[in-house]
């Protein structure tokens, strides 16, 4: 007995400690600078806790424990070691949806043990928050799953019918519904089934209308729900640490989706329950394109003496930011001011694109958030736009009657030239023209990122080479 | 089992930290920070562990084997790579 009760000590100080180690670690991960120690730190608590836990098992289906751990850690592990930066968006939400999926199946556990036992004897608070945590874990789960087929180009980016929003709110009114018989009647398995499969049912209806664009803030959403349902399953397990842990990232997770819808400029509710794009066609724009040679290109970049590159999604679909980096060192080691300036959606969730620079080993003190670089393109000499086309779109603040209007934008129709990097006429992602594309004093470099780079590149040493006695 | 209000207290509490500790968190790190705090809700893998060596009947067991796995895979594959983003991000200063 004694043993048992120092065991269980132990196992609860190093919850503790693991909880503490958390909310360090998060903090930490909101600087650059000690963003690394942040994660290792949360991952020393999480070895922690984990070994305590062996510690009060009392050796109960140890077997089965190892097993299902090698089970769960092995493939993610090797998946998580070798996807690609660009895939890193679906990446998070697959291992979100398994959170979740574990919160759901801590609850149905509860819940079957509850029925064997007789439901009487279980406090009410205890099976309702069993039932909470279960309907948004098992919600999270479908969910992220199918967040994670969209962007990962497995499914189509928007499935629809008519009397969709009536029929999921048919489901999501069935699933409560059930849960409540679940807390306030009896809790029979049959009962438990069917809350289960109108659940997970509703995560999937819930996610198959919204656009893959829109994605970003969906999966950030159900990291918030996978937080919560770990949280209310930490209550019925009693273990502080889960409701500790589950709570912070809830809260954290709610307030990151707000700050990414925000930067979209797309209310939560209108990214959940309507379509992107349904407003006007945009007013026509007046001009043409003007091409340009990369030779000529290379000789405005010659003569600049500030140059901000601002990279979109395309670049790295092209695979062409390690060459942008080379360009951009021989353009700093030529004097020149070179930045970077990146939309806050810029790629496929916010702060991708920073990721993906980082790869290529930019260093984050050239690369400028939205609001710190848009005063700097007044002063700009040449701005290069790669692979990024609404998001520097002026139409944005000029046209009421384009869809993407109030929507933030950089300010690069400001610069005194822009080249533009293109593969050929087409529109962005909202399908519509580009009025920075039309402007005086912008130019279209019509070719593939990378080959646009390497031309730049090797044009410039060109000119420095000839010009350089 | 914890008091009931005391739990209120405890979620009160934890939610504020969470708003706080991330409130000026410029947006070069989203996206490594969503994966971050995506892996500290992997802890829910303790919860399933003792679920697990609970359960007494095959189903429990099948479930609670489920829990467990899934638990586990959010952990370790959360925690490789936000330790991957986050490990190339270098100033200028650090060369």
């Amino acid at each position: 007995m004694a043993l048992d009760n120092a065991l269980i000590w132990i196992a609860k100080a190093s919850y503790f400690l693991a909880a503490v180690l958390f909310i360090l670690g998060i903090k930490r991960m909101a600087s650059p600078v000690t963003a690394r120690k942040g994660i290792v730190q949360a991952g020393i608590g999480m070895v922690i806790a984990t070994l305590a836990t062996f510690a009060i098992t009392g050796g109960h289906n140890i077997g089965l424990i190892i097993a299902a751990i090698a089970v769960g850690v092995v493939p993610t592990w090797l998946w998580g070691k070798k996807v690609a930066m660009t895939d890193m968006p679906q990446m998070v939400a697959l291992f979100n949806g398994m959170g979740g999926g574990s919160a759901a199946a801590i609850g149905a556990g509860e819940l079957l043990k509850f029925s064997a036992v007789g439901a009487a004897s279980v406090p009410v608070v205890t099976i309702a928050l069993a039932v909470l945590g279960a309907l948004i874990g098992a919600i999270s789960m479908t969910g992220s799953i199918i967040a994670w087929a969209k962007l990962d180009g497995r499914m189509d980016k928007r499935f629809t019918f008519g009397g969709q929003q009536v029929f999921n709110f048919a489901v999501f009114a069935a699933a409560v519904a059930t849960g409540l018989a679940l807390i306030a009647w009896q809790v029979q398995p049959w009962l438990i089934v069917t809350f289960f499969v109108l659940a997970l049912a509703f995560g999937v209806l819930m996610t198959l209308p919204i656009g893959g664009a829109d994605m970003p803030v969906v999966i950030s959403l159900y990291n918030a729900f996978t937080g919560l349902a770990v949280a209310f399953e930490g209550y019925v397990m009693g273990i502080e640490a889960l409701i500790v842990a589950g709570m912070v990232v809830g809260a954290a997770g709610t307030f990151l989706t707000q700050l990414m819808a925000k930067a979209m400029n797309r209310p939560i509710s209108g990214v959940l329950f309507s379509n992107f794009g349904g407003g006007g066609e945009g007013a026509a724009i007046e001009g043409s394109q003007k091409p340009i040679e990369a030779a000529d290109a290379a000789s405005l970049l010659y003569m600049a003496e500030k140059v901000i590159i601002v990279p979109g999604y395309g670049m790295a679909v092209a695979q062409a930011q390690h060459k942008i980096w080379e360009l951009s060192q021989q353009l700093i080691k030529a004097g020149k001011d070179v930045k970077f300036a990146i939309h806050p959606v810029a790629g496929r969730m916010p702060g991708h694109m920073n990721v993906l620079l980082a790869e290529a080993g930019v260093p984050y003190d050239l690369i400028a958030d939205m609001d710190d670089i848009n005063p700097e393109f007044k002063t700009c000499d040449v701005a290069i736009v790669i692979g990024a086309n609404d998001v520097v779109n002026p139409a944005a603040k000029t046209d009421k009657s384009s869809p993407i209007f109030g929507m933030p934008i950089l300010d690069v129709v400001e610069s005194r030239q822009t080249i533009v990097i293109k593969r050929g006429k087409g529109t962005g992602f909202a399908g519509i023209e580009n009025a920075l594309f039309y402007a005086d004093n912008t130019r279209m470099l019509y070719a593939d990122g990378k080959d646009a780079a390497n031309q730049l590149g090797a044009e410039l040493k060109a000119i420095e080479g000839g010009g350089g006695h | 089992m914890i008091d009931g209000f005391l739990a209120l207290y405890i979620f009160m509490l934890a939610a504020f930290t969470g708003k706080e500790i991330i409130g000026r968190v410029p947006v070069i790190l989203h996206t490594p920070l969503m994966s971050g705090s995506n892996f500290v809700h992997g802890i829910v893998l303790v919860g399933a562990m003792i679920a697990l060596a609970h359960a007494d009947t095959l189903l429990g067991q099948v479930i609670g084997f489920i829990g467990v796995a899934l638990g586990a895979g959010n952990a370790a594959g959360g925690y490789v790579v936000t330790e991957r983003m986050l490990e190339m991000f270098k100033s200028s200063k650090d060369k």
